[in-house]
């Protein structure tokens, strides 16, 4: 907290200087901070260019015909779109998160691996150049969806080993910044502040973190043996060679239904912090917020081969997997609960954070809930690979995670710049995304279960309807995010001065800290009681 | 009598001739409308007990749904701070906590019943009347009947095709059943127990019909199986439901279901009796290209190069188009064929790919599907189209003696 006044002693203390001046800053960065502002500009910048490839999707389906991309360039886009805003925007804004908040959240000066910190963050840019060079190539990028599914995927051009060794990359770059969250969170936590002491966002990122460590290496070696079944004669996934197709899907979805979790976790802590704040009220159920965390985390090892009803598994399979899917319905449940009664017989205030934060309670619960009707593996026959599934999903990870990513940024936006951000832009900008992200991925539902399959460029004029009006809150919803860029940065260059406790329901060491939160914080840890 | 009111009277007459036909035509289903907003209950046993299941599932998530909101929203509503709300400091109700886990589990467990039958009965694909092979390729399907000794190919209907170009001869509008359409329907008896076989040549693909109740993968190197008993004559479609290359939302399922006399026809009919054809209201939709009723001598006889270069390009442009490109320029792993010496080169290795397809690549065996006048001016095609200046024709009597 004395980091403007250490500046000047050089030599003594010399761990207390203060940012680098220019690009180098940047480049070298090993201070949480830098690294988390890092992070989440990276992530809103891939938010803006997969937003644009899911505008050229809405596009095309304005209204049946081939209107402005040729199908094989529609795929490109809805693979692109879905690689991008997974590992470019979500996992990224997420760690960024992490990065801010976790150390001023435990008392803790830094994270435990600085420089593995910078290292993992710079691994990002260059995964995705490779990634997004592909869209130059002859041949264009990767079309086969971001499922990678073979043989269908074997079939790209020049963009297959660009594919394969992006995702390797972005794969270290998780697996370091998540080895570091687990440190950082187990080592460096300030006296007195006990696991069951820790704020859900801590919590929440220690269990990802987890995740991550488990599958991401899982993913790597999926994608290794694409790799060796294109270019070294294995037939891992073919079947004139003894393999079988399906087994990569099991691999794939062993990592793949612990990534949609990975996508949602860190979001329940930044809701289970923001609910309290502004209903003036501590959280309902801690404890069992965090054993409901747990819960989900080891449930997500066991339900992968739902997404997979239709690959002809075995009945006592599809029964397993129903069932354990099923399960998964109940700490989600008591999650929602909890938030309920946390706001039950509060003094609730609606600034934006918490108007993003109520908005993911209801549209995470509509989700929810689809899943519950996707979990049946009978029906699923009928609702797999269709719109009802687009719809699940995007409400789950666009009025869910991405609502709370925002939520986030509007509630810490006062602790990190120094200054308020403008409440009534911000109003406006909840409102606009709220309402037309609805318009965009309600109608969805009733697509798919008319019988629309998802991943198609053109349509039976029967859809027509449905998918115009879903067009129109895609673009609005698309360039209603813009106002969000503009809000940022006009906090970050100037505004009304915050206040250290910011909100004043607020609760938790980041809030005893001034704002701006100085270059160096906690070198002396505080004591937690 | 004027000419217009002749017109009349033949059209009237026509419409009268035509009446029994239109009474046995099998209808299209009502399901497929705008705006529609919910799935089939469908014409199989399986289909109904799917969409009891969903609707059963749905009204449960809707008062789950329900509770919820009206929580949140009586708390937002009530204990407002402006309204002077003061804040209780409870964080902690084991009685409560309790109930919410308890509750949704027992609900849960009451789902699960239900789906666990309806799981077990749809896996049961024993004592069937009659097996269809199903097999997907890029991008189109195969229908064989394991128990007769018919096979064909199914594949989007030519208007559609026309339709879903950049700057279409005809609109979508126009389309009556726009990328719901086929040459060559699946034609099936009802109230038998049909066992399908799935699996594909290629990559993955789905067969997916709504008013059958299911979908399921077809899968190269393996197979699968399902089945139906569908119980009302009718036109059922679908489309292919995964991901399965750039033409994917080109490759839909039409199912004709038939009384079993009319079924009978039929298959007496593709088994080459001519005089079982002419009131075959399933006939419609048979792509007239086909040459079934070309005699064999006609098939061989020499063409001119104008009728060997449109033939080849209409052969091209439904077959080869969506991987080798409009104009011959290839496309990622698919090679171009413009300006390709080995196209131009030997002829006898461009008939072999075209008609024994290359093992090890995603290029096809077409011989099966397309008749020696077809593959004789496609080959003649590629080798002269696009710049490329072979300069020789290719008669369909050559192409037989490739085969």
């Amino acid at each position: 907290m004395s980091s403007t006044t250490d500046t000047a002693h050089h030599g003594h203390d010399d761990h207390h200087h203060g940012p680098a001046y220019g690009i180098t800053r940047w480049l070298f960065t090993t201070n949480h901070k830098d690294l988390g502002v890092l992070y989440m500009s990276f992530g809103l910048l891939m938010f803006f260019i997969g937003g644009a490839m899911a505008m050229v999707i809405r596009a095309e389906l304005f209204q049946p015909g081939l209107n402005v991309v040729d199908p094989y360039f529609f795929n490109q886009m809805t693979t692109m779109h879905a690689l991008v805003m997974i590992f470019g925007a979500v996992m990224p804004a997420l760690t960024g998160l992490a990065n801010w908040l976790i150390p001023v959240q435990i008392g803790a000066p830094d994270m435990a691996l600085p420089r593995i910190n910078n290292w993992a963050f710079w691994l990002l840019p260059a995964g995705f150049v490779l990634l997004l060079a592909t869209l130059f190539m002859p041949g264009g990028g990767p079309a086969g969806g971001w499922t990678m599914y073979p043989p269908l995927v074997l079939q790209l051009g020049d963009a297959f080993p660009f594919l394969i060794f992006a995702v390797h990359i972005l794969g270290i770059s998780s697996i370091m910044g998540s080895i570091n969250i687990v440190a950082t969170v187990l080592n460096m936590r300030a006296p007195g502040m006990t696991l069951m002491k820790m704020p859900l966002f801590v919590w929440t990122w220690l269990i990802t973190a987890f995740l991550m460590i488990a599958v991401m290496p899982v993913l790597a070696g999926a994608v290794t043996m694409l790799l060796t079944d294109q270019y070294f004669g294995t037939s891992f996934f073919d079947a004139a060679g003894g393999g079988d197709p399906v087994m990569f899907q099991h691999i794939f979805w062993f990592f793949g239904h612990p990534e949609v979790y990975i996508l949602i976790l860190p979001a329940f802590g930044i809701v289970s912090a923001i609910l309290p704040t502004f209903s003036r009220k501590p959280l309902f159920g801690y404890s069992s917020m965090v054993y409901a965390t747990a819960a989900i985390a080891f449930l997500s090892f066991i339900v992968w081969a739902h997404h997979m009803f239709t690959v002809g598994l075995p009945l006592a399979g599809q029964l397993f997997f129903m069932f354990a899917t099923m399960l998964v319905a109940v700490p989600t449940g008591v999650k929602i609960f909890n938030w309920m009664a946390t706001m039950w017989r509060g003094s609730m205030t609606f600034e934006t954070p918490m108007l993003f934060s109520i908005a993911f309670v209801v549209l995470f619960t509509v989700g929810g809930l689809s899943g519950v009707m996707l979990a049946l593996a009978p029906v699923d026959l009928q609702y797999h690979d269709t719109y009802f599934v687009v719809a699940h999903f995007h409400y789950v990870l666009v009025s869910g995670t991405v609502f709370a990513i925002m939520a986030a940024v509007y509630y810490w936006l006062p602790k990190w710049t120094g200054h308020m951000y403008d409440e009534k832009l911000g109003k406006i900008h909840f409102w606009v995304s709220a309402i037309s992200v609805n318009v965009l991925f309600f109608p969805q539902h009733f697509l798919g279960l008319a019988g629309m399959p998802r991943r198609i460029p053109d349509y039976a004029l029967q859809f027509a309807e449905f998918n115009m009006i879903s067009s129109i809150g895609g673009f609005v919803f698309g360039f209603s995010q813009l106002l969000f860029l503009y809000i940022i940065i006009k906090c970050v260059r100037g505004g009304e001065k915050a206040t250290d406790q910011v909100w004043d329901g607020a609760q938790g060491l980041e809030w005893t800290l001034p704002s701006p939160a100085p270059y160096h914080t906690f070198d002396t840890p505080p004591v937690v009681r | 009598m004027t000419s217009k009111m002749l017109v009349r009277a033949l059209t009237a007459v026509g419409l009268l001739g035509l009446l029994p036909i239109a009474a046995a035509a099998p209808g299209e289903s009502e399901w497929r409308k705008p705006w529609g907003l919910n799935l089939p209950e469908g014409v199989t046993s399986l289909s109904q007990q799917a969409y009891d299941l969903h609707m059963l599932v749905f009204y449960i998530v809707c008062a789950i749904g329900a509770f919820v909101f009206i929580g949140i929203f009586y708390s937002i509503w009530k204990f407002r701070h402006s309204q002077g709300a003061k804040p209780a400091n409870f964080h902690h109700n084991t009685t409560v906590e309790v109930v919410w886990t308890v509750v949704p589990f027992l609900i849960l467990l009451g789902i699960a019943v239900p789906a666990t039958q309806t799981m077990i009965k749809m896996e049961d694909t024993s004592g069937y009347d009659m097996t269809v092979k199903v097999t997907g390729y890029q991008w189109m399907w195969e229908y064989e009947y394991m128990d007769e000794d018919i096979s064909f190919f199914s594949r989007l209907d030519r208007d559609s095709q026309r339709a879903r170009q950049r700057d279409p001869e005809i609109s979508p509008q126009e389309v009556e059943h726009y990328l719901l359409d086929v040459d060559n329907p699946l034609v099936v008896p009802i109230d038998k127990k049909i066992r399908f076989l799935l699996t594909a040549n290629d990559v993955i693909h789905s067969w997916w019909v709504p008013e059958l109740g299911w979908k399921k993968d077809t899968i190269p190197g393996f197979i699968n199986e399902a089945w139906a008993r569908i119980e009302e004559p009718g036109v059922y479609r679908g489309q292919c439901a995964e991901l399965c290359g750039r033409d994917h939302g080109f490759m839909p399922i039409v199912v004709i279901a038939l009384e079993q006399d009319e079924y009978d026809d039929w298959v007496a009919e593709q088994n080459g009796d001519v005089a079982a054809a002419g009131d075959d209201p399933a006939d419609v939709d048979v792509d007239a290209d086909a040459g079934a009723d070309e005699v064999a001598d006609e098939q061989l006889e020499d063409m001119s190069q104008d009728e060997l270069m449109s033939l080849g390009g209409q052969v091209y442009d439904s077959q080869c188009l969506a991987c080798h490109r409009a104009e011959g320029e290839g496309m990622g792993s698919f090679p171009a064929l413009a300006g390709n010496d080995e196209v131009t080169g030997d002829v006898s290795q461009v008939k072999d790919v075209i008609i024994n397809g290359v093992s090890g690549t995603a290029m096809q065996a077409f011989g099966g599907r397309l008749d020696d006048r077809e593959i004789a001016g496609l080959v003649t095609y590629i080798r002269n189209a696009w710049g490329n200046d072979a300069g020789d024709l290719v008669q369909p009597s050559e192409i037989r003696d490739a085969r």
